[in-house]
């Protein structure tokens, strides 16, 4: 059977700095350049060998020209670039760009970095769009309101609880406590502290939503072939497929509550990986609040729709299990670095394909899954790595 | 509580000249939807030309207000602060019962009471220099007429 198309490359360095509160003064450039210099040191690569660079929106105070700020910023002359605008899936979706743009010959190494600052009083979103005019003038300001009406209509749909969903947010929590980097590390919470925690949106409690933190996290991609040819400080992980998919922006106009756009772009990047969802070994899931995980993992196909806690009921999802979940805590035991967040799915999963997650490597893990999301379950980028090309 | 918007200091709409008619009509009492006359679909929110055939044979309708509750939320802590006075509040997407969805506030139900699949009806209300639409329960529907029936009588 001959595979579909796919874009083929290389993850060969990845950095990611630990989760903190408050920045106190510094700049998201110069967090870019932290993130940038710890993925550059891990991949062994010269600085004068990256000739991409992929940047997302919103970088501090930059509007417009953003990656020819960033790299004159970093001292870097590439002969690509772009911004990838996609939300919480803009790490995951650069991958793929990357290896695209190797794959026509535009570059050969491409940094992709994201990150944020973040102080005590964060400002107000500057929005004048539809979602602007027809949502937040009803109440319905930030994602919390959007992913409640999500949770809301599974619960109401299929019957979940939610036990079922704090569940997954303490699988979270329990990873996180293997991962020194993460917000909640040595802060361990079981469902019943999830279940207490305070209602925000009902019926979303507190800690079934991602805490806001300041971090930055770099990936550097190569064509596979050049990265088995290149020294490098570690084996390179290989894109073995992709898959992506905007349905939307405001959760009023979403075409479902209870499926989303990440079961085409999952159901694709299988495909071009050849593999199917009971072959994976990591799930990298991009999880901002509980309901988003619980819809992925049946978008996944992993079980049937509202089937996600007889799924994972009973199961082992930490690195030690047959399959493991966001075992650096995903974004609800890490903490989520703005934009940055979606990127430290893809940087958890080369670090168990490669042998490198200190503290939590799985025994064997050959294939991931990783998901990225934007805005309200609109934006949704799905990558198969392996071990393997 | 019941939510009470007239009093509250919070982002009003932003407007533009796509959207104007729709917010006179609010004004006006009237819930104004386009619809396309090449395509026959309902549009909201909204444009200057039709999402699904990308027509600019846009007219301007008068809805009928009623829809259904998709899902909704109860906002505890809000996202923006002009919203606390009035928490917890409910936020609800409602299905028109021309088709588009749009989002809203429920008036004159108690959180707690909300339910998917509750059949509510528009209700304009003042919140600083806006009229915007809110959702409020619909009239229970009026006790069944005696007698008849809808499917055929049993033998």
């Amino acid at each position: 059977m001959s595979r579909m198309p796919r874009p083929t490359g290389a993850i060969v360095g990845v950095g990611e700095l630990p989760a903190v509160r408050s920045t106190h003064g510094k700049t998201t450039l110069g967090i870019l350049a932290e993130a940038a210099a710890l993925a550059l040191a891990d991949s062994g690569l010269e600085k004068g060998q990256l000739d991409g660079l992929l940047v997302a929106p919103h970088v501090g105070e930059t509007p417009q020209h953003v990656p020819a700020t960033v790299a004159e910023y970093l001292g870097l002359t590439p002969r690509m670039s772009n911004v990838v605008d996609l939300g919480g899936a803009s790490g995951p979706g650069m991958i793929w760009r990357a290896a695209a743009a190797i794959n026509a010959g535009m570059a050969t190494a491409v940094l992709c970095v994201l990150g944020n600052h973040r102080e005590p009083v964060p400002s107000r979103s500057p929005n004048r769009n539809p979602i602007r005019e027809f949502d937040v003038p009803f109440g319905a300001s930030g994602a919390n309101t959007a992913y409640a009406l999500l949770k809301q209509r599974h619960m109401h749909d299929y019957g979940t609880t939610d036990a079922q969903f704090a569940s997954l947010a303490a699988v979270s929590r329990a990873n996180a406590q293997l991962n020194p980097n993460a917000i909640f590390n040595g802060k361990p919470a079981d469902t019943a502290d999830i279940l207490a925690s305070p209602m925000v949106a009902e019926p979303l409690h507190l800690l079934e939503i991602v805490m806001p933190i300041a971090g930055g996290d770099a990936v550097i991609v190569m064509g596979a072939d050049a990265a088995r040819e290149a020294r490098l400080r570690h084996a390179p992980v290989y894109l073995r497929g992709a898959g992506e998919m905007v349905t939307h922006r405001a959760m009023s106009q979403a075409p479902s509550y209870t499926t989303g756009p990440l079961k085409p772009a999952i159901a694709q990047a299988l495909t071009q990986a050849g593999v199917a969802a009971v072959d994976l070994d990591l799930l990298s899931l991009y999880d901002c609040y509980t309901v988003m995980l619980a819809i992925t993992i049946e978008d996944a196909g992993l079980c049937p729709p509202g089937g996600f806690a007889d799924w994972a009921h009973g199961r082992d999802l930490s690195h030690e299990g047959d399959v493991a979940l966001n075992t650096h805590g995903g974004q609800l035991g890490f903490g989520q670095a703005d934009l940055a967040g979606g990127m430290s799915h893809v940087v958890e999963a080369v670090h168990q394909l490669r042998g490198t997650a200190t503290g939590r490597q799985m025994a064997e893990a050959g294939l991931a899954l990783v998901t990225g999301n934007g805005a309200t379950m609109s934006e949704a980028v799905a990558l198969v790595l392996g071990r393997d090309a | 509580m019941m939510l009470e918007p007239r009093d509250l200091i919070v982002p009003a709409p932003t407007p533009t000249g796509e959207t104007e008619r729709f917010w006179q009509g609010c004004r006006d009492g009237e819930l104004l939807l386009q619809h396309c006359s090449t395509c026959e679909r309902w549009v909201f929110y909204p444009r200057a030309t039709c999402p699904h055939c990308w027509s600019d044979a846009l007219e301007w309708r008068v809805a009928s207000g009623a829809g259904v509750v998709r899902s909704f939320t109860i906002v505890h802590k809000p996202g923006h602060p002009g919203w606390a006075a009035a928490a917890p509040y409910t936020v609800a997407v409602i299905d028109l019962a021309e088709g588009p969805r749009m989002l809203t506030a429920l008036v004159g139900i108690a959180p707690a009471d909300v339910r998917i699949g509750a059949r509510v009806v528009v209700r304009f209300q003042t919140v600083g220099e806006f009229t915007l639409p809110f959702f409020a329960p619909a009239a229970p529907a009026a006790p069944a007429a005696p007698a008849a029936p809808t499917a055929p009588a049993q033998a």
